[in-house]
């Protein structure tokens, strides 16, 4: 029998990975997970994400989250979420949000307002 | 004995156990399980040093009290007040996290009675240290709380560092007759009595929530001798290598 290889880290740990390579099933929270966490700046502000955490649960993942991403910055309330339970498109469905080179004007960024509108600010001021 | 005197001892000992308590969390720094738990130890550890400096403030603006610094490192064995709990080696995890858990409710009990405390700059500092505290506590509480649950080994040696911790633990609450006297005549604070039942009430509660038989208070002899100078072996090569730096050069600026 192989020893198992031991870590320092638990969630190496746990899983007693023996040299043989035999495979090892996971089982749920056995492992640890990893959180994404979002960070909320001011009441009402929007979540914005700025890392991750590793933790056996949701509850240990915000404890975890408050010292990693609270405490240098200005923050009033974290969420995690488990980085498994986010649905994401494959890398190579990227064609999928490619526009259509006639229709850029649905590209936001193509409307040339703020021109008009500090032509109209001026005009009207220099009306005063 | 003048209420200052008793206000002097009382503020000693609160802020001797923030540093000494705040000094051995530190150890865990770069030691620490996983790299999350390093780092939510490691600053929690200096929040406990904040406070003690925030005391030795107290003791120098009102009370006639040294320079913070010198206070806090140069005195003799003897002249600290610390309850020996704070003093005992980190051990294994399961006792830091065990004694993390019951200090800090203890932490939280007494700044939250001191926020109606007669002596005025007790209030805004127990309502300054709050949200800290009430960091610290959720940590302890959840890691208890999960290590209780993971399997019977975990379970079994929460157990067993919780009754290693009590008898240590009722030394928080060591009285002091003469200055308790005082300060609760006064309305200071409510004393070390009624702190200790309602740490008791707290604590019993949150061990029974985790499965964990907290032992009764006369089943145990609380460990005492700390708040009158008296210490274990552990204090002295602390304060030795919690000094070293500070002594090499006491005239420096920090």
């Amino acid at each position: 029998m192989d020893q198992p290889q031991y870590s320092l880290d638990p969630r190496v740990n746990r899983l007693q990975l023996r040299e043989s390579g035999e495979p090892v099933e996971v089982q749920e929270g056995e492992n640890w997970n990893s959180f994404e966490v979002f960070h909320q700046e001011k009441r009402g502000a929007h979540h914005e994400h700025v890392g991750c955490v590793h933790a056996p649960n949701a509850q240990l993942a915000l404890v975890f989250a408050k010292e990693q991403f609270a405490r240098r910055k200005k923050c009033v309330n974290l969420w995690v979420v488990r980085s498994a339970d986010i649905l994401a498109f494959n890398a190579e469905d990227e064609d999928m949000f490619a526009n259509n080179a006639e229709k850029t004007y649905r590209d936001a960024s193509g409307f040339k307002v703020m021109e008009k509108i500090n032509q109209f600010k001026k005009s009207t001021h220099d009306k005063k | 004995m003048t209420k200052n005197d008793a206000l002097a001892r009382m503020l000693t000992a609160m802020a001797d156990d923030a540093l000494i308590q705040g000094h051995r969390n530190s150890e865990w720094t770069g030691l620490g399980p996983i790299m999350e738990e390093d780092i939510a130890f490691s600053s929690m550890a200096q929040d406990k040093i904040g406070h003690a400096w925030a005391l030795y403030r107290i003791l120098q603006e009102e009370l006639n009290g040294e320079d913070p610094d010198s206070f806090a490192f140069l005195r003799n064995e003897k002249d600290y007040r610390c309850c020996h709990f704070v003093e005992y080696p980190n051990g294994e995890y399961d006792f830091s996290l065990m004694r993390h858990f019951l200090f800090d409710h203890a932490e939280a009990i007494r700044y939250q009675q001191l926020r109606e405390s007669t002596f005025a700059p007790l209030r805004p500092l127990a309502e300054k240290l709050k949200g800290e505290i009430k960091y610290h506590t959720l940590h302890a509480n959840a890691w208890i709380t999960q290590l209780c649950r993971a399997g019977d080994e975990s379970y079994a040696r929460m157990q067993s560092a919780l009754n290693i911790c009590f008898p240590l633990a009722l030394g928080i609450f060591e009285p002091d007759q003469e200055a308790g006297t005082i300060l609760e005549a006064e309305g200071i604070y409510p004393g070390e009595t009624k702190l200790k039942e309602m740490w008791l009430d707290r604590v019993y509660n949150l061990c029974a929530a985790a499965g964990l038989n907290l032992p009764a208070e006369s089943s145990v002899t609380p460990e005492y001798g700390g708040r009158k100078g008296y210490h274990t072996e552990y204090l002295q090569p602390l304060l030795e290598e919690m000094g070293a730096v500070f002594r090499s050069d006491p005239q420096a600026t920090w």
